[in-house]
């Protein structure tokens, strides 16, 4: 049975830049983009479009969409496209930015009532910047649906969904009401590249912008007037990295070396 | 509404004992509500509790809520969410703690959506601000590269904490707690996920959240083959074996070996970390070790800046010279 299945893909920052590059600006509490580092779609959010492709792949079903922020780059808030997914929606404006896990939720989930029709939400387990975890179980909360979180592997049959997801030690299996929302984890595995096709058929769609208004939204329900959570300070921890070095004239002395240093320290 | 008032921890229960992480939320909820002037609470939910009441006054609370059913066997989130949501709503505390588990990273945004009030996850530090008496909530952002204080006038205010950030009290069995049990009301039609199966994987040996030696391997290990050297090695410390994200998701190596910020949090006494670069995220499972030691062939690698001695060059031709010199060591 085809399925009709949303996706929530963030853009942020590349997780992957090197640790050195990262800077804060402490007077506006934000992080200043590494210079010549593209911002990314965040990496859980693409092995959740994966998830929705893998079930489209076998069924056949529309994958929507969905981002929100302010100055997307079309580049990149595109890719779910070049991958397989079919619609793109835009939740663009300025009034989004500062706000916190339940005015971000509340309005994706604004926009999905919208959008009207699904069978599976798709999210990250975590946004690759903010960690949060928490805006894929609001939206379910908001929807009142079911959500299963962190899930490696995801089927779905006859208005139920088959979920395992991924505990500290292991993992179980969860069976799920229909329409349910999805958190989706590495563990899921990679998500395919965009093929040239795609890659040329994205170019071609316009991704449709929505507005608050355009949903219903009043300022006061968005951006730092919305938020229940406010951010006090954005700071880096102090490092003080001294990492005394064994030098030997060849790697197994330097091993060996290395050995009796750690007992000289009584660390071994 | 009556007012917010006291803290309340949320218990787990591993194998009938109070888990870890429980004793070291009741040891950082005892010092918040000693700050209020405030009781310290524990909520335990579960099919049967047994001892675990008892053992969370021990450690620190001063009430203990228990909610037992036969429905409430497994976690699941709508049975769980609507146990804590009444709980909540009952006995109104001021703040909330949570686990950074399997179960707090579900449950505690579920809640907190449900019952409208504010959360911060994977929380390294929590004060009270001395004016205001509002929580102040400490979290690791941008996997780790960044810190972040939020606040919220929304109660419960709430907070899941990463594991092993805080100290446990040590246990006190005359400590004297109110056990008091509380109404379950489960409509088993409401539950919407059912569990077909749990899957765990076998652990030979020290588990790695308990290892107080660990040797981790990166992508720079290069397959399987590699991760048996660091089997080795570990073996000789009496140690376990863990893994940054590549391993894992190349399948060399087990999902649940992966240490950091969505894999293991541990603190062992000595981390010797091999052909990994230390990326923030991985370095957020692993910056606790007492002793970080690294060997890469690359010697700007950002592992360095968490080390405090360091080889450089290729570890296979490094590794087996060490372990020989540790087995040495140890046997004499
Ligand atoms: C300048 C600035 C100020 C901020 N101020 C505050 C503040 O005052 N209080 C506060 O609590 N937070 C604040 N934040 C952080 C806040 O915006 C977080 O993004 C928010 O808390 C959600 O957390 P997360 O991004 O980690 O999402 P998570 O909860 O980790 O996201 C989980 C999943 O939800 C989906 N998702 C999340 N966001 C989006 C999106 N934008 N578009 C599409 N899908 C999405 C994705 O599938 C993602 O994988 C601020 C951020 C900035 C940049
Ligand atoms: C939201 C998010 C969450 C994440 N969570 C985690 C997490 O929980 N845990 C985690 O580990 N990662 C996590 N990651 C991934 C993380 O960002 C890094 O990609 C990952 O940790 C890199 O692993 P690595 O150091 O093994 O690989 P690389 O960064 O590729 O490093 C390999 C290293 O091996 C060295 N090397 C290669 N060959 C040799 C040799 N022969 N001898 C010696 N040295 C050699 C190289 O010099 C290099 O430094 C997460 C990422 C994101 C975005």
């Amino acid at each position: 049975m085809p399925l009709n299945m949303i996706v929530c893909c963030k853009q942020v920052l590349d997780p992957e830049a090197p640790p050195a590059s990262f800077k804060i600006d402490p007077s506006t509490n934000k992080v200043i983009p590494p210079p010549g580092v593209p911002p990314v779609v965040s990496p859980f959010d693409e092995q959740a479009v994966e998830a929705a492709l893998r079930i489209k792949d076998q069924q056949g079903g529309k994958i929507t969409v969905l981002s929100l922020g302010n100055n997307l780059l079309r580049d990149v808030v595109k890719k779910p496209l070049s991958m397989g997914a079919d619609e793109l929606i835009l939740l663009e404006d300025e009034a989004f930015e500062g706000g916190d896990s339940w005015s971000i939720a509340n309005a994706l989930a604004t926009a999905i009532k919208k959008i009207g029709e699904y069978d599976l939400i798709f999210c990250g387990r975590q946004a690759a910047d903010w960690d949060a975890g928490q805006v894929g179980t609001g939206i379910a909360e908001i929807l009142g649906i079911p959500s299963v979180t962190v899930a490696k592997k995801v089927e779905a049959t006859d208005g139920k969904a088959k979920v395992e997801r991924v505990i500290s030690d292991g993992y179980q299996v969860i069976e799920v009401t229909l329409p349910a929302l999805i958190t989706v984890s590495n563990e899921l595995g990679e998500a395919r590249y965009a093929t040239l096709k795609g890659i040329m058929a994205a170019a071609k769609k316009q991704p449709t912008v929505w507005k608050p208004a355009d949903i219903g939204l009043e300022p006061s329900q968005i951006g730092t007037a919305g938020r229940r959570a406010k951010l006090l300070k954005l700071f880096q921890p102090v490092k003080e990295g001294k990492c005394e070095i064994i030098e030997a004239d060849t790697p197994a002395e330097a091993g060996t070396k290395l050995a009796a240093k750690l007992r000289e320290a009584k660390v071994i | 509404m009556a007012e917010n008032k006291g803290i309340m921890v949320y218990g787990e229960i591993v194998d009938g004992k109070i888990s870890s992480i429980t004793t070291e939320l009741l040891g950082c909820g005892r010092k918040l509500a000693d700050e209020l002037k405030e009781d310290l609470s524990c909520i335990l939910v579960g099919d049967k509790l047994g001892d675990a009441p008892k053992q969370t006054v021990a450690y620190g609370a001063d009430k203990v809520y228990t909610a037992e059913d036969p429905l409430l066997k497994e976690y699941q989130t709508d049975s769980y969410v609507a146990v804590m949501e009444k709980a909540a709503k009952d006995l109104s505390p001021k703040i909330i703690l949570f686990g950074q588990t399997s179960v707090g990273r579900d449950l505690a945004p579920r809640l907190a959506f449900r019952l409208g009030a504010s959360l911060s996850m994977d929380c390294m530090e929590l004060s009270i601000d001395p004016g205001t008496k509002l929580l102040h909530q400490t979290r690791s952002v941008y996997g780790g590269n960044a810190r972040a204080t939020f606040t919220s006038e929304i109660f419960p205010q709430m907070a899941t904490v990463r594991q092993k950030a805080m100290s446990p009290l040590a246990p006190d069995e005359s400590r004297k707690g109110e056990i008091t049990p509380i109404k379950v009301e489960l409509d088993p039609a409401k539950i919407r996920t059912k569990v077909l199966e749990t899957v765990k994987e076998e652990v030979v040996g020290v588990k790695l959240e308990d290892a107080q030696a660990i040797v981790a391997g990166g992508r720079g290990i290069g397959g399987p083959d590699g991760f048996k050297q660091l089997e080795d090695l570990a073996k000789v410390l009496k140690g376990a074996v863990g893994a940054s994200r590549p391993p894992c998701d190349n399948k060399w190596v087990p999902d649940t070996m992966q240490i950091g910020l969505t894999g293991k949090i541990v603190t062992p006494e000595l981390y010797i970390a091999v052909g990994l670069s230390g990326a923030s995220q991985h370095l957020a499972g692993c910056s606790g070790a007492k002793n970080i030691i690294a060997i890469n062939k690359d010697p700007e690698a950002n592992i360095y800046k968490e080390a405090r001695f360091g080889v450089v060059g290729d570890w296979k031709q490094i590794l087996p010279a060490f372990t020989e010199k540790v087995k040495e060591l140890l046997a004499g």
